[in-house]
């Protein structure tokens, strides 16, 4: 009898996380089963799962160029995006790291204010200044405007997992002969890379998700996929199915690489500090 | 770890200053202009001193909208932080396959784009074809998400939990790894309770990790933006109609640059004061750790 209470708190465990991920996944689902349903099932029909299966949306999506090329646009700047971010992070995040200099405590300070400070306020300057530039409506435009939160939010990661590396190493390879740029690419960065891993997928995110400067950076050439989901919310208001299959398609990436990256969201998120 | 001294580092952050400066200080500065002037068009600007921050200071549309950002932001972290240690404290405790797939499911809602998160809350609350909006309905409950203020409010609070609990469970779970299996043997020869070794082992264990999660989604709720434009466009009339909401309407709806940029200057300060409150915890967290 002195088994039964372990072994009843198990079920009890089991249903909180139960309910918590039914939760999580309902509304999940729902966009799911809208996407697998033509307009008409749609609104003639009430029902928990598709009657009549069919894969129009998603035809419709891949084949009309105004809806893929969203995609293709929304990919161009966040790669863009990532490749500009990491490798100016990657430096800064080093010397953060690993030396103190004038002004780094500010510095720092600085760039969190940065990964912090709400978009609305850049948008209108921003519209200003890439339209003086000429760069208004282009993907590097929408690029250059995603550093300001993904560059900080780089830098205070990849710190975050530099700190764990021990100086040590550092000293022995010097010590060695290696040169600073040899050191960094050959040793360092291999012993990092998990780190670099997760700060990608946090830029690749973060930029992916950003809606506010990149519908207010482009018009047709550049225009990402969450506008052109806005866009037809408004035209037609009706077209729920194609709708939904786009929006399921914008969770892909993130659903596709989200077992690799399982045990540091927390610490994406927490900017490496978990 | 102890750091060497090395003026040189600077040049190892140059790329990092110039292009932060860029894309930050320059958009910045150019606020700044403008909430210190005013223009007829063909960029004929005059000085105007702080008459927009006093505009906007006694102004009743920004108050308001300071009010229900405030609102909301409080009613989230009430429901949010309680609920993400509850069900932390209900997560696998060993690493295996039960914890990673509770990870990935949990996570799944922080992975989604933002104007998604609100599409899918837009359709699962509409009362014809969402679950959700549907279900309430054929209990009885009149409920109307673009009508109805309660309803919206309703709304976006239930979509901002179902989209960020999971980040405080995540800190808080992380926050519970880290307590040796000793202090758990310990408790139990002393018989503690199931609610002192909460409050006394895991809530102190927890706490760096829980100001992390709540100056985290204090701030980004503080800045929302795309989810309530999604499903209310700051509606019904304005009350869902928060900060950022108000500002976008003000500066790229109406072109009002001065008190659009006297507006932003604020909401700038304010966000700064919290970066700082989040950096001091960051930097003390760090010091502790003795990493």
């Amino acid at each position: 009898m002195a088994s039964i209470p372990a072994q009843r708190t198990r079920p009890r465990f089991n249903i909180v996380m139960v309910l918590y991920i039914l939760f999580m996944l309902l509304p999940i689902y729902w966009l799911i089963n809208m996407s697998l349903k033509t307009n008409a099932e749609i609104i003639s029909t009430f029902s928990l799962w598709p009657q009549n299966l069919t894969f129009a949306n998603y035809a419709t999506i891949l084949t009309d160029s105004s809806w893929y090329l969203g995609y293709v646009n929304s990919m161009i700047y966040v790669s863009i995006n990532m490749v500009i971010s990491l490798v100016v992070a990657l430096p800064a995040a080093y010397a953060f790291s690993r030396y103190s200099f004038m002004g780094d405590k500010h510095l720092f300070f600085w760039l969190l204010t940065n990964r912090m400070s709400p978009p609305a306020v850049f948008a209108l300057p921003f519209f200003q200044l890439y339209s003086s530039v000429g760069l208004f409506d282009t993907h590097i435009a929408v690029a250059l405007a995603h550093t300001l939160f993904n560059v900080p939010l780089a830098v205070w990661i990849l710190e975050g997992f530099m700190r764990g590396v021990p100086k040590e190493i550092d000293e022995t390879a010097y010590i060695d002969g290696y040169s600073f740029p040899r050191f960094f690419v050959r040793i360092f960065t291999p012993l990092i890379s998990s780190g670099i891993g997760v700060a990608a997928f946090f830029i690749f995110m973060f930029s992916w998700v950003e809606l506010l400067l990149s519908r207010t950076l482009t018009s047709v050439n550049a225009k990402p996929i969450a506008a052109v989901m806005t866009r037809t919310v408004s035209a037609s208001g009706m077209d729920w199915g194609v709708l939904a299959a786009a929006g399921v398609l914008t969770i892909l990436p993130g659903a596709l690489v989200i077992y690799f990256v399982r045990n540091h969201i927390a610490k994406g998120f927490a900017l490496g500090r978990v | 770890m102890d750091k060497t001294v090395n003026q040189k580092a600077w040049f190892l952050i140059l790329p990092v200053l110039i292009l932060v400066a860029f894309s930050a200080v320059v958009p910045l500065m150019t606020v700044v202009n403008y909430s210190i002037q005013d223009t007829f068009g063909n960029n004929q600007f005059f000085w105007v001193g702080l008459e927009w921050f006093e505009d906007i200071l006694s102004s009743e549309r920004m108050w308001n909208a300071l009010g229900r950002q405030l609102s909301y932001s409080a009613i989230i972290l009430m429901i949010e932080v309680p609920l993400g240690i509850y069900v932390a404290l209900h997560m696998p405790k060993k690493k295996g396959f039960s914890a990673s797939i509770c990870l990935v499911l949990m996570s799944l809602p922080l992975l989604i784009p933002w104007n998604v998160v609100g599409t899918i809350w837009q359709i699962f609350g509409r009362v014809d074809i969402g679950l959700l909006g549907y279900t309430l309905e054929k209990l009885g409950i009149s409920y109307n998400y673009t009508q109805n203020f309660y309803a919206a409010w309703f709304t976006l609070i239930i979509m901002d939990v179902w989209h960020w609990t999971s980040l405080v469970a995540l800190l808080a779970y992380a926050g519970l790894q880290s307590i040796p299996d000793a202090y758990y043997q310990a408790a139990k020869i002393d018989q503690a309770s199931r609610w002192n070794v909460f409050r006394y082992i895991e809530l102190p264990k927890m706490q760096g990790v829980l100001m992390i999660a709540i100056l985290l989604r204090f701030m980004d709720s503080f800045m929302i933006y795309t989810e309530p434009f999604v499903v209310t466009g700051g509606g019904p009339g304005n009350a869902t109609t928060f900060l950022s909401i108000d500002l976008v309407k003000m500066a790229l709806g109406q072109f009002d640059l001065g008190p659009a940029a006297a507006f932003s200057i604020m909401y700038f300060l304010v966000i700064l004061l919290i970066s700082w409150v989040f950096y001091t915890v960051m930097t003390t967290l760090d010091k502790r750790d003795g990493v």
